[in-house]
């Protein structure tokens, strides 16, 4: 009984030490901008709200141009993601031809290979293309599947779906493609969701691409939106850039608290963040 | 969905449970060539963006590696210089060794500790009483925000002169620094930052936990072994492949750190290049001073180093990691 009681007292005493910067963040962007350092606390002595409508026409556009920007990115790069992910992990969990194997293993040594080395040589093609300050070098990548985490993920769960299914759609005169759009597809739906809710949380999150491709600001997504606020420094800024912060990560913490059962599955499975 | 551990195998496929028909099926020749092409349609996205977008700039990177290109250069004036760039990068290069330290530091003090946290609190967390799963989201949240800006920003304010660890410290009668300015502790407050993300090495624990069979902890106690000498004697040994793979996962991932080290030193690394992690500093090499050839020759290093880092957990892993069903791999 006591070890229990110790157990919880440790637990939350971690938890409140795990949320305190987020409550801070929280808490600064209620408080004047003034205070955010002077005065101790969580608790703001007095409340300020006026950050948010601050903070949202601080920079040099709306805060909702950014949050457009970056949604745009999100969304089709969730189209991307599943589209191309999915036709490929079909193709490696449930189809035969020659080469899949020597294929499979290349897919599996993508995930471990650091996307550093391409940078460079990345940036010359998609210079040379045209493409800078352009949405495709952040987007076009995965409309070709090249985050290989997610077609893992959705190999490892169609594998696990029973053949059965794909013998008796073959019977029934079904071809490859008819059976991954009407059987394999809809049985994979947690699988899909746990790859949209993961690109969500990164894409939105992705700082360097958008920093090396994106230098027009009309085009600058929520994370470079809020580095312009350490640029231009003054101290009665700080309320507002919190309260920012808090505004990008809202949409975060949602999706967390909406899908945790599929984010907790998916890590498990392939140990992605 | 099967939920294996991530240590667990890939989900077999099951060649033997076909039916008869399909067998048959499969035997003839043009149903045989049919799913064979379909494959590769399957796959062409994937395989457009493997050559596309992975191997050939990876050739095009190890190329210029050996030039002294950038980007404002035409093809035709590329010069071709050999091995000049490697031989400056250990040679004639001050900043090359302070990021390998700076990095290899970053690594080999986080890593450890954040898989240390992950595994006490999935250990505290691994039992079935009301609001675990609350506790649980609670400590894995972190780990989706940790590599936002929003967090980089609320870390140097957190850990500045005046901000609340100063002010926490105060209640002792200590007068702290300014610890993200300071170029002794600014690495400090990324590693801590890096740890507080240990939410999803946790998670993967928790499932590894959950895999380890009831039977052996009570056949164990039965055995007169405390709390502690389970834990050495079952819970680690069948816990180790889970704890290997996060080991993997976590130091290839500790490398590439650099969002937050950029947020927080304005781009530069600095204090005094304290906090110039190997990727902020091919960046500074390649997209500020446009150094494209030698910054490929530094990711050169950066993709050998990794492997053989790899190579060598995976050679150390023969040693430690117990495999439930002996097999030796």
């Amino acid at each position: 009984m006591t070890t229990n009681r110790i157990r919880h007292i440790g637990l939350c005493l971690a938890g409140a030490l795990m949320m305190y910067p987020l409550l801070w963040m929280l808490s600064s962007s209620l408080k004047p901008g003034a205070t955010v350092f002077t005065q101790p606390g969580l608790w703001p002595a007095s409340w300020d709200l006026t950050n948010y409508p601050d903070g949202w026409t601080a920079l040099e556009h709306p805060f909702s141009l950014y949050l457009a920007n970056s949604f745009v990115i999100v969304i089709l790069s969730i189209i991307g993601n599943l589209v191309s992910c999915s036709l490929a992990a079909y193709g490696f969990a449930r189809l035969r031809f020659t080469g899949r194997r020597l294929f499979f293993a290349l897919m599996l040594g993508t995930m471990m290979l650091p996307g550093h080395v391409l940078l460079v040589p990345q940036y010359v093609v998609f210079a040379k293309l045209g493409w800078l300050n352009t949405y495709y070098p952040l987007l076009v990548p995965n409309f070709l599947a090249t985050n290989a985490f997610y077609i893992f993920l959705m190999v490892q769960f169609m594998r696990a779906l029973p053949t059965e299914l794909d013998d008796a759609a073959r019977i029934d005169g079904c071809g490859p493609f008819r059976t991954f759009w009407k059987i394999i597809m809809p049985l994979s739906l947690p699988a899909f969701a746990t790859t949209a809710i993961f690109t969500f949380i990164s894409v939105w999150n992705e700082f360097f691409g958008p920093l090396l491709y994106l230098t027009d600001s009309e085009l600058y997504t929520v994370p470079l939106a809020l580095r312009q606020f350490m640029d231009s420094e003054g101290q009665s800024q700080w309320g507002q850039m919190f309260a920012m912060s808090f505004v990008s990560l809202a949409p975060v913490i949602g999706f967390f608290i909406a899908g945790q059962k599929y984010l907790v599955k998916g890590i498990a499975t392939t140990g992605l963040k | 969905m099967a939920l294996t551990t991530a240590s667990a195998q890939v989900v077999p496929e099951h060649p033997g449970r076909r039916s008869p028909a399909a067998r048959k099926r499969r035997g003839s020749g043009s149903g045989r060539h049919r799913e064979g092409v379909a494959g590769y349609v399957f796959l062409s996205p994937w395989l457009l963006g493997l050559m596309g977008i992975t191997a050939i700039p990876m050739l095009l990177s190890l190329y210029l590696s050996f030039t002294d290109y950038s980007v404002f250069s035409t093809w035709e004036d590329v010069e071709w210089i050999g091995l000049e760039n490697y031989v400056t990068m250990f040679t004639n290069d001050p900043s090359f060794v302070r990021s390998v330290l700076v990095t290899l530091v970053y690594a080999l003090v986080m890593v450890p500790l954040k898989l240390a946290a992950a595994l006490a609190v999935a250990l505290l967390l691994n039992r079935a009483w009301r609001g675990v799963g609350l506790f649980r989201g609670l400590f894995y949240l972190p780990s989706l925000l940790g590599g936002s800006v929003a967090l980089a920003l609320v870390w140097s304010a957190l850990f500045a002169g005046d901000g609340a660890v100063n002010e926490f410290l105060s209640f002792f009668g200590i007068t702290g620094k300014a610890w993200v300015n300071d170029p002794d502790y600014a690495l400090g407050t990324l590693i801590i930052l890096g740890i507080w993300q240990f939410g999803a090495p946790m998670v993967i624990f928790l499932a590894g936990l959950k895999q380890v069979p009831v039977e052996l902890y009570e056949a164990a106690s039965v055995d007169g072994a405390s709390p502690w000498r389970q834990f050495w004697h079952v819970t680690m040994p069948m816990l180790s492949p889970v704890l290997f793979f996060n080991l993997v996962l976590e130091t290839i991932r500790g490398f590439q750190s650099f969002t937050s080290a950029f947020v927080i030193s304005n781009g530069n690394g600095g204090p005094v290049d304290s906090t110039l992690l190997y990727t902020l500093y091919l960046y500074k090499r390649g997209f500020t001073e446009f150094d494209m050839g030698y910054a490929s020759a530094l990711a050169w290093v950066f993709l050998l180093a990794i492997g053989i880092l790899t190579v060598v957990l995976f050679s150390t892993g023969r040693f430690w990691v117990h495999y439930a069903d002996g097999e030796d791999r």
